[in-house]
Parts: C-alpha cells; structure tokens; sequence
C-alpha cells in the first residue's frame, strides 16, 4: 500500500536525515520487541509488546516514506527497511540493545518512550505541516507506551526484592544509552536553529524530571551519570546489531523482488 | 470504463457507500462510524478521491479498510478511483459517532470517554463504565486488547473481564 500522507515536495536532505533517523530508531525498537512475541511472561504482556512494536513499526513506514519524498531517491519504505546494510542505519543505540530480561526491556522502553513522548509533542507543533500531524498522531500512540512503561517499573520496583533487583539492573544497564538521544550534530541543529524541528537538547531537562519522577516512584534510584556509547547516528553499532539486521531482511534477501 | 458495467455513480452518492463499509476488526461498526473517512471529493482529473485517517500508524486492518473502499468505488463505477491516507486531522477517539458508541456497547466493548484536548497526553483508563452491569467500579487489566485500538478492563462489582475502545 501507497501512503500519501506527504504530498510530493521539494527535497531537502537535512529534513531527509532527520525523518530517516526517526524512523530507523522506531523499526529496530520495533524489530527488537517483535523478539519477545511467544517468550513474553504472560499472554497480555505478550499482546502488549507486540502492539507497542504494531505502533512503531507504523510509525517507522510513514517515516521512510517521508524521507523517501524527501531525499530525492524515491525509494520506498520497503527499500529503507530491507535493502540498507547495518552501517546505514542511524537509529540511536539504545533503541538496539538486546533485549535481557523483562526488566532491561520495560527499562529500555521508559527511556525511550519519556523522550519519544516529548520529542513528537515537540514536533506536533512544528512549521511543515506534514511532520506537526505525524507529530500529534505519534505523540499519543508513544504516549500509550510510555503507561505501559511507567505502569510496569512501578510494579516490578515495587514488587519482590529480585523484581526491584532486576529492575534496577535494567535501568542501570540502559542509562548510558540514553545521552544519544539528545545528542545534536550539525543536522539536528541548522533544523532546530531553522525552526523546522525540535531541538531534542533542549527536552533533556523535563526528560531527566520525568525519568526521576517514575523511577522513585518504583522506590528505585536514578543511575549516576557516568560513561555513554555513542554512534548510532553515524551508523556505528553495538556487535548485537548486524544479527538483528541480517535477520529483519532474510525474506527480502532469499527471494529478491518477492511478493505475496 | 468496459462494456456492461453501470454508469458510474455521482461522487454525493459515494460517500454514503463508503460510510457504509464495515470495520475489518469490528464489523458491527461501520467506517462512517469510525470517523476515518475524512472527504469524499472529485480529485483535480475530475476521478473520485477517498481521504482516509488511520486509527494507528501500524493499524493492520488499514490496508484491507483500504482494499475494500477501493473495490467500492470501483463496482460505483470508478475503476480508477483513489484512495489517499491522510494524518490530518489526526484521527481521535472522539471521531466516533453516536451511532457507533451505541454498537459498541450493544456489542459488549465499553466506548470511549472524551478525550483530554489541551496539555500534556494523559490516558484515562479510571471509571469506564463496565457494560455488563454499568458500575464504575472498573479496573485497568490489559492495556492492550483483542485489537490495536482496544484495551481490556476488570470490573470490581460484577468481576466480568471486557474490551475498552481505548480513548485516545
């Protein structure tokens, strides 16, 4: 199916960059909690992270299909999920870190989706009209997730002392993930400097309340800043990454030009 | 246009047809109830255009919601009609329709309540009124549900478990 969301436009290769790394970190957080469907602890957390992957993944169609519009190349979205090589993704670490333990995962999925949250509200109200309507349809869908993960560190932190354990774990093991996503490099800035988009810098302060907020709720402790992988926008990735690529695209690769 | 098919059908009478069109997931309720038919206009080539608002980004039934108002336009006599996914108006909760609300609850899936317009996204999930017994004494159970737009609720007095069209 076509979507036409986005009118047909003049190309411009910062907004082309930017679509292109929204996108990349929605499919692999998407790809990566597709991982859990049949392994999840109970059939409703099972249902749940299927749908939250549902959502992104849609997300990440109308993205490539922006940025597709966008860069002149006129390739679809099908050709940025399945014909790019690891090196070409820009998505941000942390929405690439395997999966661990239920607890890793539902700590991954609050520091993406407080910032998620955050940044398509942002975006909601920004000048091109196409992105500001992604932005307001995103924003509740993430914002669903973000529930989801507020709902479930509350409980496992408030839970046993092995579920508050973990829990922590989780957090401690995604913490230095989570400075990419504000990072901002010539493209992020000349955009937001330009007005055309947020600058995710400036999200990090109510980002940090939020992520504080939910995190002593669950009795737990907000990690202590320490070191932070970075390369992701630039298309350096974590050794788990190639795998997850390399499957996402086996269909595509084993029969070339297939349909069904 | 080939031989022996109808005259094709003004675009007025149109949108009354796909405004008629079941919910893939929830045939009780038409796309006209849904509210993700947004406009039913002559394109610029004087071919009709559908604007469709997706419920969710990744809603699976879109592509067959899609199909179908195709193959509707194309037995009104449009063969060349267009289908256009649109993000604006971004579709809502509130785009339902009185007459679906009443489906819904006919069909045991308690409706939306309104949704919060200004400030931060807030998810109301508290004092859904529960269909089989109307007490408010309902609980959260499973924020997701038998489809993408549902999630499921406990009611306290009566202890039946039952879908929620989420409000959002």
């Amino acid at each position: 199916m076509t979507t036409d969301a986005a009118p047909s436009r003049t190309a411009d290769a910062r907004l082309a960059a930017l679509t292109l790394r929204l996108g990349d970190d929605a499919l692999v957080l998407g790809q990566r909690l597709c991982q859990w469907i049949t392994r999840a602890p109970t059939i409703e957390e099972d249902l749940a992270l299927s749908n939250i992957a549902l959502d992104l993944i849609g997300q990440a169609r109308m993205l490539y299909t922006f940025t597709g519009r966008l860069d002149a190349t006129g390739r679809d979205e099908d050709d940025f999920a399945f014909a790019r090589g690891d090196r070409e993704f820009t998505n941000a670490l942390l929405t690439e870190l395997p999966n661990g333990d239920f607890g890793a995962t539902i700590a991954r999925q609050l520091a993406y989706s407080h910032y998620a949250v955050l940044y398509y509200q942002a975006l909601g109200g920004c000048a091109d009209p196409d992105l500001a309507a992604f932005g307001q349809r995103a924003a509740k869908e993430v914002a669903f997730h973000r529930l989801y993960a507020d709902t479930w560190t509350e409980r496992l932190g408030l839970g046993t002392a092995e579920s508050a354990r973990r829990m922590q774990r989780g957090l401690n093991d995604v913490w230095p993930y989570t400075a990419e996503l504000f990072d901002e490099d010539d493209v992020a800035r000349d955009l937001a400097a330009a007005g055309v988009a947020p600058a995710a810098a400036a999200l990090r302060p109510a980002w940090e309340r939020a992520m504080t907020e939910s995190v002593t709720r669950a009795g737990l402790r907000v990690p202590a800043p320490g070191w932070h992988g970075r390369g992701g926008r630039a298309g350096l990735h974590t050794e788990d990454f190639a795998s997850l690529i390399a499957e996402l695209q086996s269909v595509r690769r084993q029969f070339p030009g297939g349909t069904w | 246009m080939s031989a022996g098919t109808r005259p094709a059908r003004p675009v007025r009478e149109i949108r009354a047809l796909v405004e008629a069109l079941p919910d893939p997931e929830l045939p009780t309720i038409t796309l006209g109830d849904l509210g993700v038919i947004v406009a039913v206009a002559e394109g610029p080539d004087g071919v009709p255009e559908v604007a469709v608002t997706p419920t969710y980004l990744g809603c699976p039934a879109l592509s067959s919601i899609v199909a179908s108002i195709e193959d509707t336009l194309a037995a009104a006599g449009h063969p060349d009609g267009r289908v256009r996914q649109v993000l604006s108006p971004p579709w809502t909760s509130d785009r339902i329709t009185p007459a679906g609300r009443a489906k819904l609850a006919a069909q045991g899936i308690a409706p939306p309540g309104p949704v919060r317009r200004e400030g931060p996204v807030v998810i109301p999930l508290a004092a859904v009124p529960c269909p089989y017994c109307g007490s408010r004494a309902t609980r959260p159970h499973s924020p997701f549900g038998p489809s993408r737009c549902q999630s499921v609720l406990r009611c306290t007095a009566c202890h039946e478990l039952f879908p929620h069209l989420t409000a959002l």
